[in-house]
């Protein structure tokens, strides 16, 4: 059994460590608010271009010509994908929730015998990605100046996305990241940006669009803008998702470190308790044989 | 009958701006400034550097912007864009900042014609705001 003083030492130190989750906690949740926010508000804009390219894409003449971005390049050989993640650690399986759903989705296209190149946003997904996938990440960006997710950091990802693009360096590109639904829940989704996908959402509206100047036009100058709309988005609800998980990780190993304390104040206080016991027997018969 | 309608004004942060007694748009449309009024047809557009104005019973408001679409349907007037400024919250120093980025972007020699074009917009409009 652990002396009297180790045990006095441990209760002290987990009670600090609790002091810092807890301390984490509340951060978390002082940012949670401000992430889910700027989430919420993020939402009309990409929803709106999600509905200006869905009424395009509907009216445009000539599909055969429509612009790369939209259609694809007309094979299905390179995959790029974007795994976006913390900078951070401490939060729960964020991190490792996006890497096993991206994980499972590389094996598939390696398993298909397709080539795979891979983006990493945020340097924690990089640390665990390149151990396996090193020599297939063409890049890793990482924001830790920026506090908030912005649109020019996303913008800075989309451009280099098109430009790899255009490059004609991959086919298809999805992006991974953490849809936030609420504190305890996130739920890790793949999307992909290009070509787009806009299946199952028919158009309700029958009404036809003026355009000026003509849609293939508007539409090859829309068609970057969503990409980093998209990345936008995946941003702002990744940053949500990563202080809802890290402020229930951080509630739960708060919690856990009280259980803890309580217990080893009761190994404390018992062992406390037997070394008086073991005294005070000593003196009775010590009294006793005189 | 009245003759006002809704316009929304998002930048990808937030939402921006959300009026419904506007009874006129100008726009700064890719081809030329653009009024729109109550009951104009559905159009989808997009804009190049300039001034939106907007005029409504409440007072009128300038806006300056970049780059973005306006769509208008059904009386709803959307528009997208990515840097906007309210001219009455913009003072000198700022105008003199986007001028001189505008400037140094007209003068690089290895854009487009099209990103020229529109830097060299940016710098007109700029000029003359002062």
């Amino acid at each position: 059994m652990a002396s009297l003083d180790d045990l006095k030492k441990r209760i002290a130190s987990v009670k600090s460590t609790q002091k810092i989750t807890k301390a984490m906690k509340m951060v978390a949740a002082a940012k949670l608010r401000r992430a889910q926010e700027s989430a919420e508000k993020g939402r009309p804009y990409s929803e709106k271009m999600n509905n200006v390219i869905l009424n395009l894409s509907n009216g445009i003449s000539d599909k055969e010509n429509a612009p790369k971005l939209l259609s694809g390049t007309g094979q299905e050989k390179t995959y790029l994908c974007v795994v976006m993640t913390s900078d951070r650690g401490l939060c729960g399986g964020f991190n490792s929730n996006i890497i096993k759903k991206a994980k499972s989705y590389f094996a598939k296209i390696l398993d298909e015998g397709k080539e795979l190149k891979i983006i990493t946003v945020g340097s924690k997904g990089n640390d665990q990605l390149k151990r396996v996938y090193g020599d297939k990440i063409l890049e890793n960006i990482s924001f830790k100046e920026s506090k908030n997710a912005n649109y020019f950091d996303a913008d800075k990802v989309g451009k280099m996305v098109i430009e790899k693009f255009e490059a004609g360096e991959f086919d298809v590109c999805t992006i991974f990241y953490n849809q936030f639904k609420n504190v305890i829940t996130q739920i890790p989704q793949s999307q992909q940006i290009i070509p787009l996908n806009n299946e199952g959402e028919e158009n309700s509206s029958e009404e036809s669009y003026e355009f000026e100047p003509d849609e293939d036009e508007i539409l090859s100058n829309l068609l970057p803008k969503n990409i980093s709309t998209q990345i936008f988005k995946a941003m702002l609800e990744n940053s949500a998702s990563e202080q809802g998980s890290r402020m229930s990780a951080m509630d739960n190993a708060t919690r856990n470190a009280g259980e803890m304390v309580d217990k080893l104040t009761i190994e404390y206080n018992r062992s406390r308790q037997a070394a008086i016991t073991k005294e005070l027997i000593e003196i009775i018969s010590g009294a006793e044989s005189l | 009958m009245s003759d006002e309608f809704k316009v929304e004004i998002v930048n990808p942060e937030k939402s921006f701006l959300i009026k419904d007694d506007v009874s006129e748009v100008v726009v700064p449309a890719f081809e030329g400034e653009m009024g729109i009024l109550k009951d104009h047809i559905s159009i989808i557009s997009f804009l190049k550097p300039g001034i939106i104005k907007i005029l409504s019973k409440s007072g009128d408001e300038n806006y300056y912007v970049e780059d973005g679409i306006v769509e208008f349907k059904n009386n709803n007037l959307s528009i997208l864009t990515s840097t906007i400024f309210n001219l009455s919250d913009m003072d000198k120093s700022k105008q003199q900042d986007l001028l001189k980025q505008a400037e140094e972007e007209a003068n690089k020699t290895d854009i487009n014609d099209q990103s020229k074009y529109l830097a060299d917009q940016k710098v007109e409009v700029l000029k003359t705001l002062n």
